[in-house]
């Protein structure tokens, strides 16, 4: 028996998910880190992040995308984002007094590494909400293959 | 002022379809399109008539930026609610299948009369 | 072309879309029609003078048009015929619809003059964002440095939406595995 069982989609699509991935993930990285020069910021990020993940299940189906990036994996990082702000401004209270006080050096404009802590936070919100939707699109992947299960065993037991 | 009041309309329009309708998934794209005519009605009230994006360039002069940037403000309120209302979505999709699996049917008015 | 007539045009497109959203029967046809009116928003955000907006708008428009099928197509996804919805549930929601029109054309007479806003406060963070933070995109120093903390909140809300889904979803699994259970004990 040499077939094997094909999950996902045609090849066409895999060969353009190959292609496209690499592209996503570095413009999301781009669009995050560069948020405070160019628009954009940690929110677009996060999403196009996320939507790169997506993309991964959509043309591949679940189990490839779980050794790559795991529902307990991306629940971990999700975690790390929102702790990273909390840090971030019980630092900003020790040492200037206010919650999530600006503590890191200004710089001069138009650099990356310019306006204070402002690029460790685009970083904590692109965690937060890329593995907030990719972690949510998996449980909804996870139900449709129960949803066929559910079909199936009526039909049987018919 | 009359786009504040096209906008009022398209919130009518979400309005209606939450309200009249009886599919689920009708309901939703009705609470989408109130967000839609929610976010813009904020950048409308921050709009400078011919004034340009408050992202300084290079080459700008920052005093002239001052007095033609649109007001950054409204922006700052709208970027997040964007991204909320997309995991509100998530919320009501997720509800709208689970109502699905349980009751096999996306209607509300047969969703109300069965109960259990 | 002027802007002002341009972002007439891009409402009436919006309208129209929307109406066809509500009204029409097939279920993938009223997805696909709000995917318009969503890229017909982002256009109208870049001709309003926000850039970011527009990016995240088109963004989010894809992510929610792939949940929005993945809910109505795996099913017969053709729309309930609303058979025999009464007459005087849309006639009073149409009277009732007018009478709010008119009420809100008169309440938007009060705002102040489009295209000229008041800036009261944003006057202070365009002034004094570039010594006092020193970054160049201006809403990003007003989201992440002068209402941080109002980020956080909203971080915090995605985090509570995002955990009302799972617990929703999650109950799925345990029954999964009763009927696995169940067929293993029949054979």
């Amino acid at each position: 028996m040499y077939e094997e069982k094909q999950s996902g989609m045609t090849f066409i699509v895999k060969t353009i998910t190959n292609l496209m991935i690499g592209f996503m993930l570095v413009f999301g990285a781009y669009v995050v880190l560069y948020g405070h020069i160019t628009p954009g910021g940690g929110f677009p990020g996060g999403v196009m992040i996320a939507l790169a993940y997506i993309l991964v299940t959509l043309a591949y189906g679940r189990k490839v995308v779980e050794s790559m990036v795991s529902g307990v994996t991306g629940s971990i990082a999700d975690d790390v984002g929102a702790l990273v702000i909390l840090i971030l401004g019980f630092i900003g209270l020790i040492i200037g007094g206010t919650f999530l006080f600006n503590f890191l050096p200004k710089g001069t404009p138009f650099s990356l590494f310019s306006a204070g802590y402002i690029i460790i936070y685009n970083l904590a919100i692109m965690l937060k909400v890329g593995m907030s939707l990719y972690i949510v699109f998996l449980a909804l992947a996870i139900l449709q293959r129960v949803v066929t299960t559910r079909e199936e065993n009526k039909g049987d037991k018919k | 002022m009359t786009l504040y009041f096209l906008n009022f309309v398209l919130l009518i329009i979400g309005l209606y379809a939450l309200v009249v309708k009886r599919h689920i998934v009708k309901k939703i794209l009705g609470v989408a399109i109130m967000e839609y005519a929610v976010n813009l009605f904020l950048i409308l009230l921050g709009f400078r008539k011919s004034g340009i994006a408050p992202i300084l360039t290079e080459d700008m002069d920052l005093r002239t930026f001052i007095h033609t940037a649109v007001d950054p403000l409204p922006q700052a309120l709208v970027l997040t609610s964007i991204v909320i209302g997309l995991g509100t979505l998530a919320l009501m999709v997720a509800m709208a299948i689970r109502l699905y699996e349980r009751y096999g049917t996306f209607d509300m008015d047969e969703i109300k009369r069965l109960r259990g | 072309m002027d802007v002002i007539f341009l972002l007439h045009l891009l409402l009436t497109f919006m309208i129209i879309g929307a109406f066809i959203t509500v009204e029409i029967k097939n279920m993938l046809s009223a997805v696909i029609s709000i995917g318009a009116v969503g890229f017909a928003l982002s256009m109208t955000f870049l001709f309003l003078g926000a850039p970011d907006i527009a990016i995240t708008q088109v963004i989010v428009e894809i992510l929610s048009l792939i949940l929005l099928i993945r809910a109505t197509v795996n099913v017969d996804n053709v729309a309930i015929e609303e058979k025999g919805e009464s007459v005087f549930h849309n006639r009073t929601a149409l009277i009732f619809v007018g009478i709010i029109l008119v009420f809100a054309w008169i309440a938007f007479k009060s705002l102040p003059p489009f295209g000229e806003p008041l800036m009261r406060v944003s006057n202070y963070y365009l002034s004094n964002g570039l010594t006092l933070v020193g970054a160049t995109n201006f809403v990003t120093s007003v989201i992440l440095d002068f209402r941080a903390y109002d980020t956080f909140g909203e971080a915090m809300v995605l985090f509570v939406s995002i955990s009302g889904a799972f617990a929703i979803l999650r109950r799925w699994k345990r029954e999964q595995h009763k009927d696995f259970l169940r067929i293993d004990r029949e054979h």
